[in-house]
């Protein structure tokens, strides 16, 4: 019989209008990788936080070494050794590295914080794993990166031998991700046991041991990674043969859309600029990606151009009209669809149902209201049109609260939204930011269908796949400046690289620009 | 099994949201009674039962007085909830309540009108007053990005000796020897219901109109779309192109005239003695019906239905007080204490809402696992013991 450490059997998990989690078994093995594959919606989320005590189950049981356990909240799931990394962190932004780890589990003398032993205990871990932190930082100014190794040495403090891990490379960079599968395999040797939820494959398959994989809240099956390629896996996961490549059409280049003209933008954090001096076009039938690590000056430069944050210096103009000055209403009304950055930030009133998001960015248009009543009936079959048209999945169709939805169905609906919206120039921030194949491949073929249409899309990302396949023009941006212009067929992702890290840098393109 | 034939039903109730939100505010107000009790006891135990019955349905044989007195915190609620919806805190109910109440009085006592016209116009008048008290905090709160908390409890202050000195300096409005307003004119007063022994007038009838107009702009039309998507995300509504900053002074002036009605309703009401009015006494003291209102919002989590019966419970029990400490030897400040009781556990509420549902639905869970549980005990206990052998 094998040996392991945690089994989940036949659990299953309903919510209203959905089967969340349908008889699905898990069994983890001491000391190893085991990964969760599945699409947004497919019950990974779910099956965790039946696990880590968030939900609890209708059916099944949960077993730990071979002995049945109850777990009816984190805290009990801490007491037996299982430690999780949120997808959306859980920490107090203004604390301290060291006073988040401690956090709940403080040690003290006769109501006394002993820090000391804290910081010694947190310092030697950090060392140990080779998790770098600096235990003195305040958690809202340090890296995303960085925050993530404060959730990682928050399981560790507790001694948590079993370590969930929700979707952790999303917010990470390319870099960042091989750091952390390193980790990852330091554990693994070290004897914890880790669930690593993702959806991308290639992780996968270079980190993990075995693979269980589900598909719409429903057991597909457990794999040996030695034994599996991508294509199998993907095929379980989705259901069907998957297409990596982006497909494209050959370029029917138009009109300049976007011109961007020495923009200037001040960052929110220091007294530098975010954006120095920067200017290019997009335009029409073409795919422009700005490319870069994150924290170059993408964000602010995207934040001008939609018109959500002021730039200091420089011109914006849409088809040949300024709108440097003109408010985000009618910036939308001129031609820009905006995928934002941050779907629960920007993108969705999350309260709300999926038909008044559907309409966020419509409602004021006459086919929706009457001498500002709104056309309740018109708003519904708009939203059905547009759910069936997305295939954006949720327990109760259009009047399903959105909080409520799986990430790549929110995204879906932003998509839906902004796509369907009367537009000249598109606006994508990270559109598959967490998003697993199948939502990735969708939100691509959208990119380009888009850009056939004879529209201008501008793309940030980065996703180096993403930036080498779907678009037509990279721009590289560094330190707030564009460093570089290539072409995604004449280039590799190891120039690309040496571009984003500064290495390289071709300023021909902006000497041209200058006036 | 029984559980099980019970929690379908229990969790298609409790999926309804005006339903838990009724429930909880239902588990409140029971909770604040009994606190009331306690204090009742400790303080006069022996008329504590009578006293306690009493001011729980001492309000029925007045029910002229409960909806007079339910109007005014009607308006102050529906003042305080509306704003709730776009995330402002009016805590300046108070001061705009003042400020109605004086322009409904200013223009009673000096404009000569027409009756029919002249009540209009006393109306008017108070709706104008609130709404210039809730225009100034909004417009700080949207162009200086002041916090609209503080600059409306400022202007509570402000409106409230600003009027008293306007008040006491005008000869026509202030009667000295009674330090109190004159009587207004017939022309200026709402026309009363005819119930005996109560000024309970027509405005019930218009603040219960207009609660139910506010419903319908904030669930029916594109402003309250605007307003409710900025209160629950203000960044959404900004990146959807929403104009905040109109939105919060619109927000602000619309609360403000509100709690100005409520103060000319307060105001222009007919008194019992005929030929007489409601009177004001300017002593310095911030009217307690424009806190209240924060109580009522509360209570009726801030929807306009919701406020309507909230304000009637609340100025019920505030009868009851009354007659309780009139009758049976209670000082009025232990009834205050009581009625403060119930009304600030009234205000959990909103806290309830959230966690009612959770409650049962736990219990409902541990319930479930326990039995699964113990089935199970009797069932691993072999396996278990061959692995160990």
């Amino acid at each position: 019989m094998e040996n392991y450490i945690i089994e989940m059997l036949h659990i299953t998990k309903e919510f209203p209008g959905i089967i969340a989690n349908d008889d699905i078994t898990l069994q983890l093995k001491k000391g190893e990788i085991h990964a969760l594959l599945g699409e947004n919606g497919a019950g990974k989320s779910t099956l965790m936080s039946v696990l880590f005590g968030l939900n609890q189950a209708e059916n099944g049981e949960i077993r730990k070494n071979g002995q049945v356990v109850q777990i009816n909240n984190p805290k009990d799931a801490n007491n037996l050794g299982i430690g999780m990394v949120h997808q959306h962190f859980r920490l107090v932004e203004i604390f301290t590295v060291l006073e988040n780890i401690i956090l709940g589990v403080e040690p003290s003398k006769m109501g006394f914080l002993e820090k000391k032993e804290a910081r010694d205990k947190v310092v030697k871990l950090s060392k140990q794993y080779g998790l770098q932190i600096d235990p003195d930082a305040v958690v809202e100014k340090i890296s995303v990166g960085m925050q993530q190794r404060v959730e990682i040495l928050k399981m560790l403090y507790r001694e948590n031998e079993i370590l969930i891990f929700d979707e952790p490379t999303a917010v990470l960079t390319p870099q960042e991700i091989d750091e952390l599968m390193e980790i990852m395999r330091g554990f693994a040797k070290e004897g914890k046991s880790i669930l690593f939820i993702t959806h991308k494959l290639n992780e996968i398959m270079s980190v993990a041991d075995r693979c269980t994989v589900l598909r719409k809240g429903k057991y597909i099956g457990t794999v040996e990674i030695k034994n599996t390629n991508k294509e199998e896996l993907s095929r379980m996961m989705v259901g069907r043969d998957v297409n990596f490549t982006v497909e494209k059409k050959e370029q029917q280049l138009g009109d300049v859309v976007l011109e961007v003209r020495n923009v200037t933008v001040p960052s929110r954090i220091s007294k530098k600029d975010a954006v120095k001096n920067i200017s290019f076009e997009v335009k029409a039938g073409e795919i422009v990606c700005l490319a870069g690590i994150e924290g170059n000056g993408q964000s602010e430069l995207i934040t001008a151009i939609t018109g959500l944050e002021k730039l200091s210096k420089g011109k914006v103009s849409l088809c040949g009209n300024d709108i440097t000055k003109t408010n985000i209403r009618n910036r939308s009304k001129s031609g820009v669809s905006h995928i934002p950055e941050d779907r629960h930030k920007h993108g969705l009133v999350l309260d709300y149902s999926l038909e008044e998001n559907l309409i966020l960015q419509r409602y004021w248009q006459p086919e929706f209201h009457r001498q500002g009543f709104i056309k309740k009936q018109a708003v519904r079959s708009y939203a059905e049109g547009l759910i069936s048209k997305f295939d954006i999945r949720s327990g109760q169709g259009p009047v399903s609260i959105v909080r409520g939805m799986s990430g790549g169905n929110q995204q879906k609906a932003i998509i839906a939204r902004e796509i369907d919206k009367e537009h000249k120039l598109l606006i994508a921030v990270q559109p598959t930011r967490g998003l697993d194949v199948g939502a990735i491949e969708f939100i691509h073929r959208q990119l380009v269908a888009t850009r056939d249409a004879g529209k201008a899309v501008l793309l940030m990302s980065l996703e180096l796949d993403e930036v080498m396949d779907v678009s037509d023009r990279i721009l590289v941006m560094y330190e707030g400046e564009i460093v570089g212009e290539l072409n995604p067929k004449e280039t590799t992702a190891q120039e690309l690289g040496l571009y984003m890290s500064g290495a390289k840098r071709n300023t021909v393109k902006e000497k041209e620009y200058a006036e | 099994m029984q559980n099980n034939q019970f929690s379908p039903k229990l969790s298609k109730v409790l999926k309804s949201k005006g339903l838990s939100a009724f429930a909880a505010a239902l588990l409140s107000i029971a909770l604040g009674l009994i606190f009331g009790f306690i204090v009742m006891i400790i303080a006069k135990p022996e008329n504590s039962w009578y006293g306690f019955t009493n001011m729980l349905f001492g309000g029925f044989g007045r029910l002229g007085d409960v909806f007079y007195f339910a109007t005014p915190i009607l308006m102050t609620g529906l003042s305080v909830g509306f704003a709730f919806k776009m995330g402002l805190f009016n805590i300046g109910a108070s001061g705009q309540y003042t400020m109605g109440m004086f322009f409904a009085l200013y223009a009673g006592f000096m404009f000569d009108l027409p009756s029919g016209i002249h009540l209009i116009v006393c109306i008017l008048a108070g709706m104008i007053g609130g709404m210039l008290w809730g225009f100034i905090p909004g417009i700080l709160k949207a162009f200086a990005n002041v916090n609209e908390v503080i600059t409306s409890i400022m202007f509570n202050y402000i409106g409230m000796y600003l009027v008293d000195m306007l008040i006491q300096q005008n000869a026509t409005m202030y009667v000295s020897s009674k330090t109190r307003t004159a009587y207004l004119p017939a022309s200026a007063q709402l026309p009363s219901l005819g119930v005996p022994d109560s000024n309970v007038n027509i405005s019930i009838f218009i603040a219960i109109f207009i609660a139910i107009v506010l419903f319908i702009v904030l669930n029916k039309t594109t402003f309250g779309y605007e307003l409710k998507a900025t209160g629950f995300n203000k960044n959404a509504s900004k990146y959807a192109g929403m104009n905040d900053k109109r939105n919060t002074i619109l927000t602000m002036l619309i609360a403000g005239a509100l709690s100005g009605l409520g103060g000319a309703f307060a105001i222009l009401a007919p008194s019992t003695i005929p030929g007489s009015s409601m009177t004001y006494e300017p002593i310095n003291v911030i009217a307690a019906n424009g806190f209240n209102g924060i109580a009522v919002a509360l209570l009726g989590s801030s929807n306009p239905i919701g406020i309507i019966f909230s304000a009637i419970f609340i100025s019920h029990i505030q009868r009851g007080g009354t007659i309780v400490s009139s009758f049976f030897g209670y000082k009025p400040e232990i009834i205050d204490i009581v009625v403060a009781v119930i009304i600030y556990f009234s205000a959990f509420a909103m806290l309830m809402n959230a966690n009612v549902a959770k409650m049962i639905k736990k219990r409902r869970l541990a319930k479930a696992v326990q039995s699964i549980n113990s089935n199970q005990a009797a069932a691993d206990e072999t396996p278990q013991d061959k692995k160990e052998a």
